[in-house]
């Protein structure tokens, strides 16, 4: 795998630790996250809101691993390595868990995967496919969200939004535009363009389209898509920021 | 300014009270300014002024505390006679109190100065609250205030102030009750060259105003604190995170720091030492959230206040990725008390695993509603019965509501259980940040769990979705019981959410949002069950059917 490039001659010693991870011994750069020391192993974790080469954001929560002797759960995804850690990262009550966030999820907007375009090829649909969550405990909210399809090549669906800010952090860290980001709090968040404008209006967004290829959900798609016509091309991110020496 | 310098600010200033033995103060905190103190205050200070030869000196000061009598004044005459206090004072009733310094008290208006609810309190943090006035910095000086920093930073070295810290056992007070000696080693230790010491008083408890008070009515002492902080940790800048509701605490902290900085007790090379300190005040917009060190630290960088995954914590990473200490208020409040006296003076105060005095607000159904300041492992029954005065209108006590919304609700079993951090958490709630509920038997259980999940609802940032969507449908389903519309799956349905959103969620707030429901659950689950109906899917068809 190519995703730790080598360590620039002036950087500090980093110290490789070994620790435990579901019972499999494993060493590890401390300055790694547990999710990437599993993955390297081939260790699946659930995860949503990350994405390699974006900052670490913790939200989805799908990526709580027990630690032994910590009381709380943590997320691998923001948790580093050390040395002798115990992990267990997929228990019967962290399946559980997982499955109840997607409830969660799933009843929070709205998310018919037979009429959206991202069907078959959705993340979130996928995710719970892979964890088991066959069906939903508690009352959908449906609220009504708006449809923004103003912009010449893109449409933004509110209603499939999981507000996993990855479009946040893709326009802001990779493409520097910093045309998405979050208004509002609680249930009622939303990802906005610019100060809340029609995305078509917006001077900011250049069009490039990173946000629409790493958003997990039909949320973010390209105009002309049918039901289950996109899919997405995430694929440029690790190597963009692999080129850029991983910024 | 060194030590002999502010000595004599201080011997100055006590002259100059002693001269004028005679004094009248207004409380001027919030709660007594909302009920008409400044006129009160106003009134006397006028006919002091018009009464040359009377020589009274008429002040305002902070938080006296039994803020359900207010406004209330107190008069010291000149002969020996205890202060007189009254209660319920209007702009009206200025020209006989002035009279009563010397013409003897108004029974009309007199609160009796040997009810429980003073006798019974131990002030630290409180000690000059409603004695000196906050916006006056030789008010202070006069009363000992700034003589732990100064000698402090002339005499001690750092690591000295950190072990009488260590020493006096001190825990925060902000709620989590973190090991103050602890967190502040930790900022010591680290090697960075810049760091930073923050005040967290973004209070946002509903019916908690500790802070509120302490910043109102002693700002001083909270700067002073910061400082010492400062010089122990070894940080040259420092932030207050106020919330904006609280204009009269930033007004007051605004003039304090201004003084401070004048009399060379803040800012640079303060007491003509290496050392400098300058705090800066950043005004919350509003968000309970912002409370949280990891989302008030995002705050104060000027981003969306939404909290970070832990570790790092603010102790190794914290603003602009520096160490940062933040404490609240109170904990910063209790410092200079714990220099002047030492740590084992602290230590000597309060339980074994908690040490100190523990400032609370007394709300809801109790006849003295008020602020007081109680030492560790006193127990709630005290509190409530002593202290608060009891159940007014001749009520039964029901349950007692501490720590907010990440708190619990405690029975009248738990009555006679030790305050301390460690008591209270294994009773299913905590010690909070010190606000304190007290409800009768006409309060439904149902209806207060209801009410907290409400406000962690819209006072979730959003980011983690067990909290976003979590408190959303806990609120819907406690709602459906509250209204007798849930059914015995809907319960069951809320249980379950409680343990995944408490287990799962980012921060402080979802992990302790469904605290309120537990800890209702675990006494009063009976006024849960009552207001359930029959799951209509679980019932016989035929039933239905022979009815017709």
């Amino acid at each position: 795998m190519a995703r730790h490039p080598a360590t620039p001659a002036a950087a500090p010693k980093v110290r490789v630790v070994t620790l435990k991870i579901d019972g499999h011994d494993i060493g590890a750069r401390e300055d790694e996250t547990i999710l990437n020391a599993a993955n390297d192993n081939g260790i699946r974790i659930p995860t949503l809101c990350y994405l390699e080469g974006l900052s670490e954001w913790g939200a989805c929560r799908m990526c709580v691993v027990e630690v032994a002797g910590s009381p709380k759960l943590m997320t691998a995804c923001s948790t580093r390595v050390a040395e002798g850690m115990e992990v267990t990262t997929n228990s019967d009550r962290l399946q559980r868990y997982r499955r109840t966030i997607l409830e969660l999820l799933f009843a929070e907007r709205n998310h018919i995967c037979s009429v959206c375009v991202s069907n078959g090829h959705c993340e979130l649909q996928s995710l719970a496919r892979a964890c088991g969550m066959d069906h939903v405990r508690v009352p959908y909210r449906n609220a009504a969200y708006a449809v923004d399809s103003s912009h010449d090549l893109f449409r933004i669906d509110q209603n499939r939004c999981i507000l996993c800010t990855r479009c946040v952090r893709v326009c802001d860290e990779i493409e520097g535009a910093h045309t998405w980001d979050v208004m509002g709090r609680g249930v009622d968040s939303q990802v906005i363009t610019d100060l809340n404008q029609p995305w078509g209006q917006s001077t900011s967004c250049t069009g490039c389209s990173k946000c629409v290829q790493v958003c997990p959900t039909g949320a973010l798609v390209k105009k002309g898509t049918a039901a289950g016509e996109m899919e997405k091309q995430g694929g440029f991110l690790p190597y963009l920021t692999e080129m850029r020496g991983n910024r | 300014m060194n030590l002999h310098e502010l000595q004599v600010v201080a011997a100055e200033a006590n002259a100059k009270a002693n001269a004028q033995k005679r004094c009248v103060r207004v409380c001027m905190a919030a709660s007594c300014q909302s009920s008409g103190a400044g006129g009160v205050l106003k009134g006397l200070k006028s006919l002091a002024s018009s009464d040359a030869d009377h020589d009274v000196c008429v002040k305002g000061v902070g938080c006296m505390g039994l803020c359900s009598a207010g406004p209330l004044v107190r008069v010291s005459s000149a002969d020996d006679t205890p202060d007189r206090l009254y209660q319920h004072v209007q702009e009206k009733d200025a020209k006989e109190l002035f009279a009563s310094v010397d013409d003897g008290p108004v029974e009309r208006l007199a609160c009796s100065t040997d009810l429980p609810f003073f006798t019974r309190q131990k002030r630290i943090v409180l000690e000059n609250s409603g004695e000196i006035d906050p916006e006056q910095i030789d008010d202070y000086i006069a009363a000992g205030g700034y003589e732990p920093l100064v000698r402090a930073v002339t005499e001690m070295a750092p690591y000295d102030v950190l072990r009488n810290v260590t020493e006096s056992g001190l825990r925060g007070r902000g709620g989590g009750g973190y090991p103050a000696g602890l967190k502040w080693t930790t900022v010591a230790r680290s090697p960075e060259p810049d760091k930073y010491v923050i005040c967290n008083a973004d209070e946002g408890d509903p019916g908690a105003f500790m802070d509120r008070a302490v910043l109102e009515s002693d700002p001083h002492r909270v700067l002073e604190g910061m400082a010492l902080a400062a010089y122990a940790v070894g940080a040259q800048y420092g932030y207050i995170y106020i919330r904006a509701e609280y204009p009269l605490a930033v007004e007051r902290l605004e003039k304090a720091i201004k003084q401070a900085t004048k009399r060379g007790l803040l800012g640079h090379h303060i007491c003509d030492t290496p050392f400098s300190f300058e705090v800066e005040i950043r005004l919350g917009a509003g968000a309970f959230v912002c409370g949280e060190e990891t989302a008030l630290i995002a705050s104060i960088e000027g981003q969306r206040g939404q909290p970070n995954p832990r570790p790092p914590y603010p102790a190794d990473e914290g603003l602009w990725g520096c160490p940062t200490l933040i404490n609240n208020v109170e904990t910063l409040a209790n410092i200079p008390a714990i220099m002047r006296e030492g740590g084992e003076w602290f230590r000597s105060i309060g339980t074994e695993s908690s040490a100190g005095t523990k400032v609370f607000a007394l709300a809801g159904r109790i006849t003295h509603t008020g602020l007081i300041e109680v030492p560790m492992g006193i127990t709630l029954r005290e509190i409530i019965e002593e202290i608060g005065g009891g159940i007014p209108e001749g009520r039964k006590f029901k349950a007692v509501q501490t720590g907010g919304p990440s708190g619990g609700c405690l029975p009248e079993e738990h009555l006679d259980m030790p305050v301390d951090y460690d008591t209270l958490r294994s009773a299913g709630s905590i010690m909070g940040s010190g606000g304190m509920i007290v409800m009768d038997e006409t309060s439904s259980m149902v209806e207060v769990a209801r009410y907290f999940m409400e406000f962690c609802m819209t006072e979730s940032c959003g980011k983690c979705v067990p909290c976003r969507a979590g408190t959303a449908q806990m609120y819907e389903l406690l709602d459906k019981i509250a209204t007798s519309t849930g059914t015995p799956a809907d319960l069951q349905l809320l249980e379950q959410l409680c343990e995944v959103v408490q287990a799962c969620s980012l921060c402080g707030l979802g992990q302790t949002a469904p605290n309120p429901v537990l800890s209702t659950l675990r006494y009063f689950r009976h006024e849960y069950g009552e207001k359930l109906r029959p799951d209509p899917l679980l019932q016989p068809v035929a039933a239905e059917r022979n009815g017709k």
